[in-house]
């Protein structure tokens, strides 16, 4: 799956299940969900869930970082490297 | 414990009439079952519904004093009324009942508004004056009982309950967009707003003076700390406390507290307990035993989720006290199945599901001929026992070292959830509890967090109603005051004061408290809201609040003494009732589909359609729910259920009538025209 298509589905998938917004997901690709108000810190557990369900991919425990999650273009660089 | 109502014409308009009192006392007969009572003057009108506790034959109102120039209608207790009675007795009043009630019409005539610096209860009561034609609308120090009033068409017309108001000729409810905001923030309005546009509540701690049309509104208690100096030396731990202050202060701590207990059994109908299991209830419990009542019945609430069950403390400590235990279990579907009626007490929105077991615990205690409970509110905000304390603390802790890699780690201990996630939870705890760390001087430091985080369901809201509360907020007005002297408080102390004028005041004693219990006729007494203990919490130094980490310590030591260890030492877990799976399981009540249908929420303007379907869509696939979707879910429904309850279709029951007890006492000059219709 192309970068692009990952990250309409990040994008999609946040924007139903988290922003609850009829304009779909409106922020940068690289902004922050945390600071923008997007999760909170047990949010982030259903993006593992997500990411893991969808793209068929192993969240290790210590790969739970704001490194890999905290935006829609690290989520889509963190999925990249793990189907690598 | 009773309800009140009342129109006063500010200006020229139809006589109030008996049967607009009549109409508005039957809303809240819930409140008042037992006896009722009507007093009309000329443009005047006073009521009250009465659940007789306290000279029970002989206080049935309204009551005057004694040349029958001030009337009084009251709802609450004054627990202290033996020796206020005893006092004014000595000044040469005269009495003719055994009830409370009485005793305040009387401090009246002898002190004027100044009276209400010797009431120690919990009351909201209207008193009109003969000779002056003034009326004095009165409010306890934290809002322990309610009273509403608003201003149309040339008459004041108040009550202790809004759906007597809007059951008033001439009234109808709007919903305040600024107040569904606030409640979508701070969990409740900030008073005096109200969920209905025009009405308004009679802050805490403040009185109402209506005469000559004009009225005014005076402050004549509010929360104060008078430890300033104590509390900056705790935090540098620079003086620390002599063994005997510490002695001293237990000592008139517990003192204090046993007799805040022991005059809140004055009834003439017995009193039982609330036991949570927790240190508040537990230690209430324990000194109405070793002040020699003999059989004391506890009542508690237990959930079939383990998730949230507490019963293994509470039976245990049961049985510790001998007492004569009464259990309610709830399961999800009892909680959706309640919450519409719950919403009809509360009259307004919840973030929260955790007012409906208390009423369904309220209805246990009526159901065993109970009246009255002891209930243990107070102490958490008096005594620095919330989370949210701690967590400041541990952030401005944080805050002086922020590169430190194990201060954050703290809050570990506050959020086991997070704790759960290990090394992730910790990143993410650092990410979400770092922001805004270092302003450590705003003055809303222990709860901006909170706040923005709840703020984030503000999305639900639809662009036009977005759009109304923007309009409503360029028209100006400030969401909450800061008391002269707060920046000198300690930083304990200012996280106090908003939670016990914004959480205590406006969630807990209301929709939490007074609204479920009345709501089933029973009245809740709470010993750690008495003045005295309230005021002397205020001089603690802020060490024997929290000490480290450990909360509420001078009441544990108090404690010590009645309780077994493992009570009294006990963290405490927060009281809290199942969310979604009250609302979304194998039996979801029609009403929560119904309600969130896509047309019923377009039909409604408040919520963004598409938002909550996906919301819905979301919870019906029984993903993972945070605390902020079952805010919003509570949020949603709540609104939604006051909406239609409330504007689209309120419906005023039948008003009182003959077969009721109503005590009439009509001072109107003869002859003098009044209106029959109900629309006076």
């Amino acid at each position: 799956m192309d970068e692009v298509n990952v990250k309409a589905q990040i994008k999609k998938f946040i924007a139903e299940n988290m922003l609850f917004s009829g304009d779909g997901f409106t922020h940068a690709d690289d902004a922050s969900l945390l600071e923008a108000g997007v999760i909170d810190s047990i949010g982030v557990m259903e993006l593992v869930t997500f990411i893991g369900n969808t793209f068929k991919v192993t969240v290790p425990p210590e790969d739970i970082l704001p490194d890999n999650f905290d935006s829609v273009q690290k989520l889509a660089d963190y999925i990249h490297r793990k189907q690598a | 414990m009773c309800a009140i109502a009342g129109i006063l014409n500010l200006a020229d308009a139809p006589a109030p009439t008996e049967v607009a009192l009549r109409q508005m006392l039957a809303m809240v007969r819930h409140r008042g079952p037992d006896q009722f009572g009507i007093y009309l003057n000329d443009g005047v009108g006073l009521g009250n519904a009465r659940l007789s506790i306290i000279g029970i034959s002989t206080g049935q109102q309204p009551i005057s004093n004694g040349d029958g120039s001030l009337w009084i209608v009251l709802n609450g207790e004054i627990f202290n009324y033996v020796e206020l009675r005893a006092e004014l007795e000595r000044k040469g009043h005269k009495f003719t009942t055994d009830c409370d009630t009485e005793v305040v019409v009387h401090a009246y005539e002898e002190y004027g508004t100044d009276c209400l610096k010797r009431l120690n209860g919990q009351f909201a009561f209207a008193i009109w004056n003969e000779n002056d034609r003034s009326l004095f609308l009165a409010r306890d120090r934290v809002g322990k009982r309610p009273l509403f009033y608003t201003e149309s068409n040339g008459r004041l017309i108040f009550a202790s309950e809004i759906k007597s108001i809007l059951a008033a000729p001439e009234i109808s409810a709007e919903i305040d967009p600024v107040a569904v905001e606030q409640t979508f923030t701070y969990w409740s309005t900030i008073s005096p707003r109200t969920s209905f546009k025009g009405i308004k509540d009679v802050p805490p701690g403040h009185y109402l003076v209506a005469k000559n049309g004009n009225i005014t509104l005076t402050s004549y208690w509010e929360v104060r700390f008078e430890n300033e100096v104590e509390s900056k030396l705790s935090q540098s731990g620079s003086k620390p406390l002599s063994e005997a202050a510490l002695v001293r202060y237990k000592n008139e701590f517990h003192e204090l507290l046993k007799d805040a207990i022991n005059i809140r059994l004055r009834a003439d109908v017995p009193v039982g307990a609330y036991l949570s299991g927790g240190l508040d209830s537990s230690t209430i419990a324990a000194i109405i035993r070793k002040l020699g009542v003999s059989k004391l019945d506890t009542f508690s609430i237990a959930f079939h989720d383990e998730k949230f069950d507490e019963s293994r403390f509470q039976l245990e400590m049961a049985a510790y006290l001998g007492t004569d235990h009464h259990v309610v279990k709830a399961s999800h579907a009892d909680i959706g199945r309640a919450f519409p009626e719950v919403i009809w007490h509360t009259e307004t929105p919840l973030t929260r599901t955790s007012p409906v077991p208390m009423f369904l615990l309220s209805k246990l205690v009526h159901d065993k001929g109970f009246k009255v409970v002891l209930t243990g509110e107070g102490a958490d905000e008096f005594l620095g026992g919330y989370d949210i304390f701690k967590e400041a603390k541990i952030r401005r802790f944080w805050a002086r070292n922020p590169s430190s890699k194990w201060r954050h780690l703290l809050l570990k201990r506050l959020y086991p959830d997070i704790a759960n996630l290990g090394n992730a939870g910790s990143a993410y705890l650092a990410a979400f509890f770092g922001a805004g760390m270092k302003e450590t001087g705003s003055p809303d430091y222990s709860h901006a967090i909170r706040w923005r985080n709840d703020r984030r369901n503000h999305r639900f809201f639809s662009k036009e109603f977005s759009s109304q509360i923007a309009e409503q907020r360029k028209a100006g007005g400030v969401e909450h005051e800061y008391p002269e002297g707060f920046e000198k408080w300690g930083d304990l102390e200012k996280a106090q004061y908003l939670e016990i004028n914004i959480f205590l005041s406006q969630y807990l004693l209301s929709s939490q408290g007074d609204r479920v219990t009345m709501g089933n006729s029973v009245e809740g007494r709470c010993p750690f809201l008495d003045v005295r203990v309230m005021e002397f919490c205020n001089r603690l130094p802020s060490r024997l609040k929290m000490r480290g980490l450990i909360d509420k310590y001078i009441l544990r030591q108090v404690a010590s003494e009645y309780l077994p260890e493992e009570i009294w030492r006990r963290r405490k877990r927060p009281y809290r009732a199942p969310i979604h799976r009250s609302f979304f399981n194998e039996a979801t009540p029609d009403y929560v589909r119904e309600l969130l249908s896509e047309s019923s929420v377009t039909a409604s303007g408040i919520f963004n359609p598409i938002a909550v379907h996906q919301l819905v869509s979301k919870l019906e696939q029984g993903k993972s729910v945070g605390e902020t979707d079952d805010m919003a879910l509570v949020g949603i429904l709540s609104t939604l259920l006051v909406q239609r309850r409330f504007v689209s279709h309120f419906t005023p029951v039948e008003p009182l009538s003959d077969r009721d007890d109503v005590k009439v006492v009509n001072r109107r000059v003869k002859n003098q025209p009044t209106c029959a219709g109900s629309v006076c």
